[in-house]
C-alpha cells in the first residue's frame, strides 16, 4: 500500500462517514417535518 | 388558521433552525484544517503522506472521548433530575459518539495496515477506544431493548455513567497487558521520532477545533430532533386520547 | 435495623433459597466443569501449553459462570413479586445492592473452590505451590465481577433479553477484571517475581473498591420508580 493510497484511503472514510451522518439527520429532520405537517392537517380536519 | 402554541413549538424543534454561526465557523475550520493535514503540515520522514491520516484520525478519537463525557454528565443530571432534557442529551451525545468513535477505529486501522501490515493491532490506545465504542454501543442496545417507560433512559444513564469512569482502569489494564509485548515497530501513531514538529501540531489543533465544533453542531441538531419527535409523540398520543383510538406508541420513540 | 444486620439477612434469606434447590450452585458447577473439558478437548494442550493456557481458560469459564448466577440472582425475585417486598424492606435500597453481591460472590467463590482443582487434575497442572497468590486474584477478580454484575443483573432483569444483556452489559465493563486477572494468573503460575504481578493486582483493588462504592450509590437510583 502506498503511503498516498493510504492518506487517500483513510480521510475518504472519515469524511464519507460524516457526510452519511449528516445526510441521516437530514432525512430524520425532513420526516419530522412531513409528519409535524400530517399532523397539523389531521387536527384542522 | 389556528396554529396552536404547541404545534408551533414542535414545528420549531423540527425545521431547519439551525444555529447558522456555529455551521459556518464549523465549515470554516474544517476546510482550513484539512487544507493544513493536505498541504501545510510537512511531510513525515518515516510514513510519508500516510502518517497525514492523524489530522482525522486523532480529531477523531479526541470526539469520541469528548462525547462521552458530555454522556457521562447528562447521565448523572438525568440520574437526579429525571429530566427528558438530560436523557435526550444523553441519548444524542451517545449516537454521536459512536459514529466519531467508529471512524477513529476504521482510520486507525487502515494507519495501521499501512504502518505495520495488518488491519488491526491490540495497541492500548486503539484497544481502549475500540472499548469505549463497544460500551456506547451497548448502551444503545440497552436504549432498544431496555424495556418500557423510563425504565431504558435509567439503566442507559447508569452505564453511561460506570462506562466513562471505567474507561481509564481498561486503559491502564490494557497498557500493563501490553507492556510485554510491545508492538513490532517502534514507530508510535503521534510520538513520531523526537516530537510534533511545531507545524504539524498546529494543524493537529485546528483540526481537534474543527471536529470540535461539529461535534457541537451535530449534538445540537440532533438533540434538538429528539425533543421535537417527543414532543410529537407526545401531541399524536394526546390526539389519540381525545379520539378514543388505541395507539401504542410511547414517547420513547425519537426516530 | 442496623446496616450490618439487614445486609446479612439478605445474604441468608438469598443462600437458604438457593440451599433448598441448589439449582443456580448446580448449574454454574456443571457450566464451569463442562468448559474446562471442552476447553481441553479444543486445545489438546501438552503440560507445557496447558500452564499458559489454564488462566485464559480460567477466567473465561468463571466469567461465564458468573454470568449465569448473576442473570438467575434477580429473577428470582421477579417470578415470585418479590421485588416489591424488597423495596418496601424497612432500610437503605442500597444495602439490597450490598446483600445481592454478597450472595452472587458466595456462589461464585464456591464455584471456584470446586473449578480450580478440576481444571488443576483436569489439565495436570500443579496448582498447590501458588495457592495463596491464585487464591487473591481469585478473591479480587469475583469481587469486581460481582460488583458491576450485580448492578447489571438488576437493570436486565426486566428487559426482553435479559439473558443476552447480562453478559453484553458485563463483558465490556468487566474487561479491566478479565485482562488483569488473566495477565496476573499467568504471571503467578509461571513463577514470576511478586513486582511483576503487583500492577495487575493493584487494578483489580482499584477496580473492587471503586465498583463496590459505585454500586452503592447508583443502586438507590436503580431502584426507583
Amino acid at each position: 500500500m502506498s503511503p498516498l493510497l493510504a492518506m487517500f484511503i483513510g480521510f475518504a472514510v472519515v469524511w464519507a462517514g460524516l457526510f452519511l451522518y449528516v445526510l441521516r439527520l437530514h432525512r430524520i429532520g425532513r420526516t419530522l417535518e412531513a409528519e409535524v405537517g400530517a399532523l397539523q392537517q389531521d387536527r384542522r380536519a | 388558521m389556528a396554529v396552536t402554541t404547541q404545534e408551533r413549538a414542535v414545528a420549531a424543534k423540527a425545521g431547519p433552525d439551525r444555529p447558522a454561526t456555529l455551521i459556518w465557523l464549523g465549515l470554516g475550520l474544517i476546510v482550513i484544517g484539512q487544507f493544513m493535514a493536505l498541504l501545510y503540515a510537512p511531510e513525515e520522514v518515516t510514513m510519508g503522506n500516510a502518517q497525514r491520516i492523524f489530522y482525522v484520525h486523532v480529531p477523531s478519537a479526541w470526539v469520541g472521548y469528548l462525547a462521552f463525557a458530555v454522556v457521562f454528565g447528562a447521565s448523572i443530571g438525568y440520574l437526579f433530575t429525571r429530566r427528558r432534557s438530560f436523557d435526550l442529551a444523553a441519548y444524542a451525545s451517545t449516537e454521536i459518539g459512536v459514529v466519531f468513535t467508529t471512524l477513529a477505529i476504521i482510520s486507525g486501522s487502515v494507519w495501521g495496515r499501512y504502518a505495520w501490515g495488518t488491519w488491526w493491532t491490540w495497541d492500548p490506545r486503539l484497544t481502549t477506544t475500540f472499548m469505549l465504542w463497544l460500551i456506547y454501543v451497548v448502551s444503545l442496545m440497552v436504549r432498544a431493548y431496555g424495556g418500557v417507560g423510563s425504565q431504558a433512559a435509567r439503566f442507559a444513564a447508569v452505564l453511561g455513567v460506570i462506562g466513562f469512569l471505567d474507561i481509564p482502569l481498561i486503559h491502564l489494564s490494557v497498557v500493563w497487558w501490553r507492556s510485554l509485548h510491545p508492538l513490532p515497530v517502534v514507530i508510535r501513531p503521534e510520538g513520531f521520532g523526537s516530537g510534533l514538529h511545531p507545524a504539524m501540531l498546529q494543524a493537529l489543533l485546528v483540526n481537534v477545533a474543527a471536529f470540535t465544533v461539529l461535534y457541537v453542531a451535530l449534538f445540537s441538531v440532533r438533540r434538538r430532533q429528539m425533543a421535537a419527535a417527543d414532543a410529537l409523540a407526545e401531541l399524536k398520543n394526546e390526539d389519540h386520547r381525545r379520539a378514543g383510538t388505541q395507539w401504542t406508541v410511547g414517547t420513547q420513540e425519537v426516530s | 435495623m442496623g446496616a450490618l444486620s439487614a445486609v446479612r439477612l439478605l445474604v441468608w434469606k438469598d443462600l437458604t433459597l438457593e440451599l433448598r434447590t441448589k439449582e443456580i450452585l448446580t448449574a454454574m458447577a456443571v457450566f464451569a466443569l463442562l468448559s474446562a473439558v471442552i476447553f481441553n478437548f479444543a486445545f489438546s494442550p501438552s503440560p507445557a501449553q496447558a500452564v499458559t493456557l489454564l488462566p485464559g481458560m480460567l477466567w473465561v469459564t468463571l466469567a461465564f459462570a458468573a454470568t449465569l448466577g448473576l442473570s438467575r440472582s434477580f429473577v428470582l425475585e421477579r417470578d415470585q413479586q418479590c421485588l416489591e417486598a424488597l423495596r418496601l424492606f424497612p432500610t437503605d435500597r442500597s444495602l439490597i445492592y450490598l446483600g445481592k453481591a454478597a450472595a452472587n460472590l458466595l456462589f461464585l467463590l464456591l464455584v471456584e473452590a470446586l473449578i480450580l482443582p478440576a481444571m488443576a487434575v483436569i489439565s495436570g497442572i500443579a496448582l498447590l505451590p501458588h495457592l495463596l497468590p491464585l487464591a487473591l486474584v481469585m478473591l479480587l477478580g469475583s469481587i469486581g465481577l460481582v460488583a458491576v454484575g450485580t448492578i447489571f443483573s438488576a437493570m436486565s432483569v426486566n428487559t426482553r433479553i435479559r439473558e443476552v444483556l447480562l453478559p453484553v452489559l458485563l463483558f465490556p465493563i468487566a474487561s479491566p477484571v478479565l485482562i488483569s486477572g488473566v495477565k496476573a494468573t499467568a504471571g503467578i503460575l509461571a513463577g514470576r517475581p511478586l513486582v511483576e504481578v503487583l500492577p495487575g493486582v493493584r487494578i483489580l483493588a482499584v477496580f473492587d473498591v471503586m465498583f463496590v462504592v459505585l454500586g452503592y450509590v447508583i443502586f438507590e437510583f436503580l431502584l426507583e420508580e
